[in-house]
Parts: structure tokens; C-alpha cells; sequence
């Protein structure tokens, strides 16, 4: 049996399973931490930031990415602080600046109260959770998808030659993606790259 | 070339070297650093081995390419040994003069010695240069003594004695202590104190443990680390030998930008050398100890000198920090402990081992020890890299060794710490320099950039362009980097364009909290530092740009007007005839009028218009005057009285 860790989190007395990570010991205590970046099946990435929460040292404080912060004896947690929900506004009025109709970022603006229109619209609805690429790398194993270029410029982009032989009989990427940019991007290699019927 | 096997072997070889080398034999050394080689400093050193040879001197006169002496306002330099006569702005033609004059008749050639340009004064030698003279030079002392390219030449100076020492005559805990005494704090940026991180990577249960020296230096405007690796690679060798012993390490790496192609071929060398003569590879010295060093070219990515992109990258995936909570000393490369430090902490190594602790830290602040290398750029009048023990003040630097601010301009600000650095106001002057000063002060030391800004600088325009330069270098992992500091770019845009609003501020404040607090890596983290200590010192400079459309420093584009003065105008033409878009109404005796509407601002009937008329100003928050009706252009000139 493996060694156990006992935490607080949100005042709740949480008993956890040593190299867990927080993110893991509160949902399954039935605490809600939202993510956008995370997948049970892969490696965090630790991305989005949307799943910060305080970590309470009594005299201090920190923060910290609960989807890679793992559980220790005696951690006090708090994942709705006023500067943890501020943080994750702010997090939210810049991803929809991408995608401000996306149901699933919609429902946490409500939720955080930001304003999906703060800032000006970007042409691309593409958030970068990496969700698409991580799934089709680290499960399918296939690598049909991936980034190109850096920063603000960086973009997923199908290898046509890849797509055309493994996505029609797989697609299992598609209701990942939080804002259907994916699935945009597929019908735009396929249409160019290997259109139907061909 | 010997294999040195033991420690005996290392000193027998360097009294045959001493025993070889007459210190009187005359020596020209010319600085062929980067710097001064773009001045053309390898024609130089043509120049003069022909020189020499016509002159027939050539059998007793040695010339010497150095490492970069750091002067490289007044390059090319040249140092002639005995003597130490320096000259300053050599070029070719004056090679002859200098061989017949100050080789063949001992004596000084006074047009091309350092004159101080307040006083007057000259300096003979470059100990006597103000630009020198307030230094403290003991990582790059050695720069200007030896040929980069020479191991002899290091070795002859005392070069691996250190390393000789810590093999043979210190245990590994012993180096360990000695460099924690020390108290030598990471020069790379964060000020991490170098013992420290070692003693965790050593006490790690991990068996196998790497050391990596940090070359990725992508500051603009930072040459610190370039320097070193050009000019004294072996130094920075012998440190991290040194370092992999202390902390049980036997495989090293360098990760240097490919974009220093020099660095790397000197380092390169340095490598093959050592291993020829023994100090690398197995029982170095006799001591049972073996290391081995790779070389990792980087790509081009700022964001690799992140510890863990670094290490990323040296794997061989994408360059992207690591989002885990454990120190790479613990779990690094390859998930094992790795201690990486930077060039310029790495060179700090063997003068610790060899001069000791007590030494290293006789100078400096209580929390900042030894001295630490800056690169003086911007408005300047002494552009270029200074070493300078800790604690100095700004003023100091910028004054006594920059001297000062050249065209009679006044200083603005001062840049430290790279674009994720502050920048700090004149009444900031006095501060002493060290890691947690400058911190306090808003600013950070980082790696060592250093750029000053005088009145024509706009402050918000400084923000924009380091944020711009971050933004372009985020590698785009996390939202608060990627997507913030691209709204933070926008807004700073719009501010410099006039399209700024009473809420920015707010929002680029707000924004910076986001990033400082919720980013994955260091980039991130510190990349709202210029725009948050310009808001601290600056903010009139802001509310100008977004009340008024007005920017202060007359610098922003879209906010300033030219106009032609017509009581100053004398209608010379020079500014009609250089304006790229024809914008310039005039002739010949008619003042000259800029038609506002064609005019694309770019400032070049400004910056021709001859000093004595000065008729050409900018103007911003102002309308621009009325252009004088048609019949009042007309200039009457006195005729000339015949002598």
C-alpha cells in the first residue's frame, strides 16, 4: 500500500496518496479546481494556470499550479482566494480574447466574473492548451499534430502525410479541443491536403 | 604537446615556459576581441607581423592577438609590452610609425594615446585611463595578457594551478566550503548562491551528476559572458572542472548561442587543448579524477537561458521551461542533479580556489561579494565592458568610468539587468550595486547589461521595446507570458501611437501582477520589470503620452510635429534637398515651410539642418504654427563687403 498524506484543503481535511498532486487530491475529495490544459491521461503541462491555488504557510504564502504541485504532509490549501480568483480572470479575459464563445470558457467567465470582450479579438481561436498535440503524441502515439514556431506565433499544424492515413479512423482529439479550432484545422489539411474521394 | 600527469609534471612545464619568455622581449598586443575585430584588428595584426618583418625586427618583437581588453569605444586597441604603452583607434597606416617610433626609438606616439577629453590630459598606459583606472579587473585582467588561442599562454600566468590545487590538495568537501565562504552568488541573473546550489547536487542521492556552464547570454546589449569565452575560455574550463569535482560530477557541458561563433571556436579549442595536455579526460593530474566536456550550439531561443529550457533543449526536445516544482540541482538534466551556472560565475572559480575565500569576499556589499563584469552601453561616452567589485555606486560607473553622457546631453535613466531588468532615475545614482539593491530598487542585477539612457530617450517607448522583445521571445507555454505580455505590447503600442486611455494604466498594471505571479518560468515572471519601474519613476512621462498626446522626450513618432523655425531658417536648401517625401516648401532665399500633411515625421530635416541654424525644432502636445504667408519668406541678404 502506498504511504498516505493528510492536507487541507479549503478547511477540508483531505486524505491523499504520496506523489499525488494536488489537483488530483481535491477532485477526488470532490473539490473542484478548474483546468483547461489538463488530461488525466497525460503529462501536465502547466500551462494554462488556470488551476492555481494558494499554498498557506501560515506566515506566508505561495502560489502554485495544483496540476503539478504534489501533495505533502501537513499542506494547507486554498483554492479560492480572492487573489486566486482574480488571477484566474484575468487568465480567462486573455484566452477570449481567442475564443469568447467557447462554452467551456464561457461558463468559467461567469463563473469569475470576466468579461469575455475586454480585449480586442485575435483572429486565431486556438488557446494552446495543447490537449490535440499531447494526446496524439503521449496516447496515439502517432504524432499527427504538433506545434510550430514560438510565442504568440506559435500554432498547431497536422502533418498531411500523417493525417491522411490515421485521423479518419481516430478523430479521438477532436472533442478535447475547449474551442473547435482543431477541428477547423483538420477540415483545412484535409481539404487541401488529402481531400475526399481522392 | 605534453600530457601532464602529475601535478609536478604541471609545474616543471610552466618554469620552461617562464624559462622560454624574456619579459623584456618587446610584444605587441592587439585586442581581437569582437569588437575590435569588426574595427579591423586582424589587418592590424597583418599589418604589423609585415610591419616588423620589413623592418626586420621580427625575430625579437612577438605580436600577440588578445582577448578583448574591453575598451571597444576606442578600438582597435594596442598594448606594447615592456612599457604597457597603449593605443587607442589604431588603424593600419599608422602600423609603420608605431614600430619605427615606439619599438625602434622607445618612444611614444602622442597622437594616438588616450587624451582625457574634460581635462586634456593624456595617459600613456591604460592603468592611467580614467575608463580604467576606477576598475577592479580580475576576471578579465587576463584578457589582455594572453592569446585566447594559447594554452601556453594561460599556463604561463599560473592558468590550472587552481585546478591543481582542488585535485591534489583539497578534498571535494573542501572546494565545496571554500567556494560557499565565498559566498559567490550566480552572475547568470537570479543571484543564487552558487555554494549553496552545489552542496544540494552533491548531497542528491543520484550517482551520476552533471555541471553545465550557461553560454546562452541573449541580452541585448550584454557581451559579458562572449568576452570571457573569447578572450580567457580556458578559465571558464578550468571553473567548471573544478566545480564537477567539488560536487562529484564527471560529465560537463557548455550551452553557448551559436550566434557567437567565436566563443565557440575558441572554447572549442580551449576543449582540445586541455584534453591534449590532460586536464581533461581520465586521472587528471594523478588524482583518479575523470571529466569529460560536451559543447551544445544553441538555436536562437532567448528563453534556453532559462535553467530549465536550458536543459531541455540540451536534451534535444523543445526549448520550453519545465513547469515541476523541484530544483534542477535536485533534477535537471536528464532528471538528475545538475548544477548550471553561468560563464561569469564559473570564471570566479579558480580565483576563489587560488586566492581564497577571505580574498573573494574582502570586497563588495554584505550580500553581494567579488566583483562583477558590466557592459556599458547606450548614451555613453566610454562604451564597454567594465569589471568592477560590488558595491560601486551607478554613479560611479556611469561618471567616473563611463564618462558620463557624450553631446552635453542629460542622463535620464540607467538599465540594469537585462530587458527583464528596471530602469533607474538620476536621484537612483548613488545606489550601491549589488544583487539585493538593485532588486529593492526595482531593477535586478541579471547577467550585467547595462544601458544608459539620456533625455532624448522616452521612457515609455524603453517599456515598449523590452516588452516587445519578450513578447517575441515567450515561448509561448503559459497564458499569463504568451497572451499577456502581447496585450501589454499592444497597449504600450497604442500609448507611443496616441491611441492610449485614462484606463491603461490600470490594465497594464493588472496584467503585470498576472504575469509576475502566474507564469511558468523567470521570462515571464520578470518580464513586466521595465514596464513597472518605468510606471514607478517615470508615470508623468505616461499620463503625458495618454492625457496630452504629448511625449516629453519629443521621441515618439506619431506624437511629434517637425516645424522649420522661419526666424532661424536661412533658406539653405540642405534640408529641402535631403527630405525623402519632398515636404520641404522653399528655394533659394525663401524659408523653408514643412507641408505637415506630407511630412512622415522621419526627423532627417532635423538632423541635417546645421548646428548654427538649428532651425529645424520638434514640437509634440502643441499645434503646430501657421506657416508665414508667401510674401514674407522672401530672405534679403546684406551683400558681402569686399576686403
Amino acid at each position: 500500500m502506498s504511504e498516505k498524506v493528510t492536507l487541507q484543503i479549503d478547511g477540508k481535511t483531505v486524505e491523499a496518496e504520496a506523489g499525488m498532486t494536488v489537483l488530483e487530491a481535491a477532485r477526488a475529495a470532490g473539490i473542484d479546481i478548474p483546468t483547461l490544459c489538463h488530461h488525466e491521461k497525460l503529462e501536465p503541462l502547466g500551462g494554462c494556470r488556470l488551476c492555481m491555488v494558494e499554498l498557506d504557510y501560515g506566515d506566508w504564502q505561495r502560489h502554485v499550479v495544483s496540476c503539478v504541485f504534489t501533495v505533502e504532509e501537513g499542506l494547507v490549501v486554498n483554492t479560492r482566494t480572492e487573489k486566486v480568483d482574480r488571477m484566474r480572470k484575468g487568465i480567462l479575459e486573455l484566452l477570449m480574447a481567442h475564443a469568447p464563445d467557447a462554452p467551456q470558457l464561457d461558463a468559467l467567465a461567469t463563473e469569475y466574473g470576466a468579461n469575455p470582450r475586454r480585449f480586442p479579438q485575435d483572429a486565431s481561436f486556438c488557446i494552446h492548451c495543447g490537449l490535440c498535440v499531447r494526446y496524439c503524441a503521449e496516447v496515439k502515439r502517432k504524432h499527427v499534430v504538433g506545434f510550430i514556431d514560438r510565442g504568440i506565433r506559435k500554432e498547431i499544424s497536422f502533418i498531411p502525410e500523417i493525417a491522411a492515413k490515421e485521423c479518419n479512423d481516430c478523430k479521438e482529439c477532436f472533442p478535447l479541443c475547449p474551442t473547435s479550432y482543431l477541428q477547423a484545422a483538420f477540415v483545412l489539411v484535409e481539404s487541401l491536403a488529402f481531400p475526399r474521394g481522392e | 604537446m605534453p600530457l601532464l600527469k602529475t601535478p609536478a609534471e604541471l609545474e616543471t612545464f610552466r618554469s620552461e615556459l617562464a624559462a622560454r619568455r624574456d619579459p623584456e622581449t618587446p610584444c605587441i598586443s592587439i585586442c581581437a576581441g569582437t569588437g575590435c575585430l569588426a574595427y579591423g584588428a586582424a589587418e592590424l595584426i597583418t599589418a604589423f607581423r609585415e610591419e616588423l618583418k620589413k623592418q626586420g625586427l621580427d625575430a625579437e618583437v612577438d605580436t600577440r592577438g588578445t582577448g578583448c581588453h574591453g575598451f571597444c569605444e576606442r578600438g582597435p586597441v594596442v598594448v606594447i609590452h615592456p612599457g604597457e604603452t597603449c593605443y587607442l583607434g589604431v588603424k593600419t597606416d599608422d602600423v609603420p610609425e608605431i614600430v619605427s617610433t615606439t619599438i625602434g626609438e622607445k618612444k611614444i606616439v602622442d597622437r594616438l594615446v588616450y587624451q582625457d577629453p574634460a581635462t586634456g590630459e593624456s595617459a600613456v598606459r591604460e592603468e592611467e585611463i580614467g575608463f580604467y583606472k576606477h576598475q577592479q579587473r580580475h576576471l578579465l585582467a587576463n584578457n589582455t595578457r594572453i592569446d585566447s588561442k594559447s594554452i601556453d599562454d594561460y599556463i604561463a600566468i599560473g592558468g590550472y594551478s587552481a585546478l591543481c590545487k582542488a585535485l591534489t590538495g583539497m578534498s571535494d568537501v573542501e572546494v565545496l566550503e571554500e567556494v560557499k565562504k565565498a559566498n559567490l552568488r550566480g552572475r547568470g541573473g537570479g543571484g543564487f548562491p552558487a555554494g549553496r546550489k552545489w552542496e544540494g547536487s552533491r548531497n542528491a542521492p543520484e550517482k551520476t551528476k552533471y555541471v553545465i556552464i550557461n553560454a546562452d547570454e541573449g541580452d541585448p546589449g550584454a557581451f559579458m559572458d562572449r568576452t570571457l569565452l573569447e578572450g580567457n575560455p580556458h578559465s571558464i574550463l578550468e571553473g567548471l572542472i573544478i566545480g564537477g569535482y567539488a560536487i562529484g560530477a564527471n560529465q560537463g557541458y557548455i550551452y553557448v548561442r551559436q550566434e557567437y561563433p567565436l566563443a565557440v571556436a575558441n572554447f572549442n579549442r580551449a576543449l582540445e587543448q586541455a584534453e591534449e595536455f590532460g586536464f581533461l579526460g581520465e586521472n587528471i593530474l594523478g588524482s583518479g579524477f575523470d571529466f569529460t566536456v560536451d559543447v551544445h550550439k544553441g538555436a536562437g531561443a532567448f528563453v534556453c537561458g532559462e535553467s530549465t529550457a536550458l536543459m531541455t533543449a540540451l536534451e534535444g526536445r523543445v526549448g520550453e521551461p519545465r513547469p515541476k516544482y523541484v530544483r534542477s540541482n535536485i533534477k535537471g538534466l536528464y532528471n538528475r542533479p545538475t548544477v548550471l551556472n553561468n560563464v561569469e560565475t564559473w570564471a570566479n572559480v579558480p580565483l576563489i580556489i587560488n586566492n581564497g575565500a577571505d580574498w573573494f569576499t574582502s570586497f563588495g556589499t554584505e550580500g553581494s561579494k567579488g566583483t562583477k563584469i558590466f557592459s556599458l552601453v547606450g548614451k555613453i561616452a566610454n562604451t564597454g565592458l567594465v569589471e568592477v567589485p560590488m558595491g560601486i555606486t551607478l554613479r560611479d560607473i556611469i561618471f567616473k568610468i563611463g564618462g558620463g553622457i557624450p553631446d552635453g546631453k542629460q542622463f535620464k535613466a540607467v538599465q540594469t539587468g537585462g530587458p527583464s531588468g528596471g530602469c533607474l532615475p538620476e536621484n537612483m545614482l548613488d545606489l550601491e550595486v549589488g544583487f539585493d539593491e538593485l532588486t529593492e530598487a526595482g531593477s535586478m542585477m541579471g547577467s550585467g547589461g547595462m544601458i544608459v539612457m539620456d533625455e532624448d530617450t522616452c521612457m515609455v517607448d524603453v517599456a515598449r521595446y523590452f516588452i516587445h522583445f519578450l513578447t517575441d521571445e515567450s515561448c509561448g507555454k503559459c497564458v499569463p507570458c504568451r497572451e499577456g505580455l502581447r496585450q501589454i505590447d499592444r497597449i504600450l503600442t497604442d500609448i507611443t501611437e496616441g491611441r492610449g486611455t485614462e484606463a491603461d494604466i490600470a490594465t497594464l498594471e493588472e496584467l503585470s501582477e498576472l504575469a509576475m505571479e502566474a507564469s511558468l518560468c523567470a521570462l515571464g515572471k520578470s518580464a513586466p520589470n521595465p514596464l513597472l519601474s518605468t510606471l514607478q519613476y517615470f508615470r508623468e512621462e505616461y499620463e503625458a503620452h495618454i492625457r496630452d498626446k504629448r511625449c516629453p522626450a519629443l521621441s515618439c513618432k506619431e506624437l511629434i510635429s517637425f516645424h522649420i523655425d522661419p526666424a532661424k531658417c536661412q533658406a539653405c536648401l540642405i534640408c529641402m534637398r535631403k527630405c525623402p517625401v519632398d515636404a520641404i516648401d522653399g528655394g533659394k532665399n525663401r524659408i523653408h515651410v514643412i507641408l505637415q500633411d506630407k511630412c512622415t515625421n522621419c526627423g532627417t530635416c532635423f538632423d541635417v539642418c546645421p548646428k548654427k541654424f538649428s532651425a529645424v525644432v520638434k514640437l509634440s502636445g502643441e499645434p503646430v504654427p501657421e506657416p508665414i504667408p508667401e510674401e514674407e519668406r522672401v530672405i534679403v541678404r546684406k551683400k558681402k563687403k569686399k576686403p
